[in-house]
């Protein structure tokens, strides 16, 4: 469904970011991007949906080639990409109705975004999401007063409602406590597996990845090192993506933790 | 992680300074002595006639005093009409700055313009800024002729130089993330500035927006001095009668609505945050 063919971001100052690196996501599959910080995860990601334009390469989504498409055409295409952000990014001065709402700015024209006229199908979805997630009370609520968690949530509503084939989502637990992290991760891999979403999402977070994911992917200095499922995550794979540590922990940690979660339900 | 060779033990015990800004000591205290060098000859070429200012104490006293006996009725025909002229001049000059201001502001944010665009509208800008309002209206005056016509051209044309550049640099200065978080969804620009953007910066333009017209105010009061209308002329004209106690009015007046706005501002600003 998603196809990255030699993709390749150099930036100004001759960072190369991601180099070559090929990717094929089939639909309906979440998969997690691990890697450490500066590998690139972020750029690749920014690249699909052109938010950052890629140097060189090609990005396939379904059978249009979005790397050559003309600022219109990409918009258009834009709207089948949802994105969750790291720290939400929700506009906060805005409610969160016209937060969830600005998920359908591709969709609807110039002057009906501004007099916040949406059509009323629009709008339903808005309330049916936020219902989904548990926010429908907090529809006019200014975005800046919500918790972190719930901002989250309404970060999850605003992509969803664009109705995308694909979500693109930027570490979405990386400034939540361990509880709203999982939460969070389970809703969104709930919510793909309901609407046949495949999903990129980048995480720091390997235990949390390896709980809720069906494939990882490793990257290190913008080259993919690892791909394949999330119990083949070794002590020698680990080391290979993020350099020498104790890597026995972390994976005895979600052994633990998937135990803990069995016994919770 | 190795870090590099370090004797903790030769630090223990020693009291710690903060490295000081210039690292040369005799760089640093030359630069110092050069500083009280040049503040004591700068102001030893200051040329005082002090039995001129003595004379002139006598004047400032007068003036000072007017202020006791403050006299708003014997022209209150003329100020009444100044004040009126100074209020249509600002609210008409204010109205038209921020609105031609917003577009340029939204041009002059190098994050939201591209290069060609951006540099037109720092232009304008910066010859905006470049001009004094005296000036420009001195220009104006000879153009249109006396009167608040050309006050309302300046106050206009200095409005676009002072809100478009802060208001451009809160664009720069906005998050990032917020917009594109916009921009990816699909939007088109106009959608992007709207969602994106005009919710970050809001506050700020109308902080800035109420601030001008206070500004806009006050300056309607010297153009006057240049023959641009307002209650500038009937405060120019109080002077050359020497009816200070006219002036005084005037004077008082201008405070008290300078005063007036600024409270207004300290709570409109409050509620917009």
């Amino acid at each position: 469904m998603l196809r990255l063919d030699k993709l390749v971001k150099t930036y100004k100052t001759g960072d190369q970011a991601l180099k070559a690196v090929e990717l094929e996501v089939p639909e309906g599959q979440v998969l997690a991007l691990i890697g450490p910080s500066g590998a690139g995860k972020s750029t690749l990601i920014r690249c699909i949906n052109r938010l950052v334009e890629p140097t060189s390469g090609k990005v396939q989504l379904g059978d249009v080639e979005l790397t050559t498409l003309s600022s219109s055409g990409l918009r258009r295409e834009r709207r089948r990409i949802g994105m969750i952000f790291q720290e939400y990014a929700l506009v906060e001065r805005l409610t969160v109705m016209e937060n969830v709402l600005s998920g359908r700015l591709g969709y609807v024209g110039f002057w009906r975004s501004f007099l916040r006229r949406f059509p009323q199908s629009d709008v339903d979805e808005a309330f049916r999401l936020l219902d989904r997630v548990g926010l429908a009370h907090m529809a006019d609520k200014r975005a800046d007063e919500l918790s972190g968690g719930q901002r989250q949530r309404v970060g999850i509503c605003r992509a969803l409602i664009q109705n995308p084939a694909l979500l693109l989502v930027d570490e979405p637990t990386a400034s939540l406590d361990p509880k709203t992290s999982r939460q969070i991760m389970r809703l969104i891999c709930e919510l793909c597996k309901e609407r046949g979403l495949a999903a990129i999402i980048n995480i720091h977070d390997v235990a949390l990845a390896q709980m809720f994911v069906q494939r990882v992917i490793g990257l290190r200095f913008g080259a993919v090192v690892y791909d394949g499922p999330p119990d083949g995550l070794t002590p020698d794979k680990l080391t290979e993506i993020y350099g020498e540590e104790d890597w026995e922990a972390t994976i005895e940690a979600i052994g633990e933790d998937e135990d803990e979660e069995v016994a919770a339900q | 992680m190795s870090a590099p060779a370090f004797d903790v033990t030769s630090q223990i015990g020693k009291p710690w300074k903060k490295p000081p800004f210039v690292q040369n000591p005799l760089l640093r205290w030359g630069l110092l002595a050069g500083f009280i060098a040049y503040l004591i000859a700068a102001y030893m070429t200051i040329d005082v006639n002090w039995a001129r200012v003595y004379e002139g104490l006598e004047r400032g006293k007068q003036f000072v005093l007017a202020f006791t006996s403050p006299d708003f009725t014997s022209r209150s025909g003329d100020i009444y009409d100044g004040m009126l002229e100074s209020i249509i001049m600002t609210v008409a000059a204010s109205v038209v700055g921020i609105a031609v201001s917003i577009p340029i502001a939204l041009g002059a944010a190098r994050n939201v313009a591209p290069l060609p665009i951006y540099l037109i509208c720092r232009g304008i800008i910066a010859i905006s800024r470049a001009l004094q309002e005296i000036i420009v209206a001195i220009l104006l005056v000879a153009i249109f002729g006396f009167g608040p016509l050309a006050g309302f051209l300046t106050l206009s044309f200095a409005t676009i130089g002072f809100l478009s550049k802060l208001l451009a640099e809160d664009i720069e200065s906005m998050d990032r993330v917020q917009a594109e978080a916009i921009k990816a969804s699909g939007a088109s620009w106009t959608q992007w500035i709207n969602y994106g953007v005009q919710p970050q910066v809001m506050p700020r333009l109308i902080g800035l927006s109420i601030y001008r017209i206070d500004i806009n105010f006050r300056e309607s009061a010297i153009l006057g001095l240049v023959g641009a209308g307002g209650i500038g002329a009937t405060l120019n004209t109080a002077f050359d009668r020497y009816e200070y106690d006219t002036a005084a009015a005037i004077l008082i007046l201008i405070i008290v609505i300078v005063m007036a706005l600024e409270y207004i501002s300290g709570i409109v600003r409050a509620r917009v945050q």
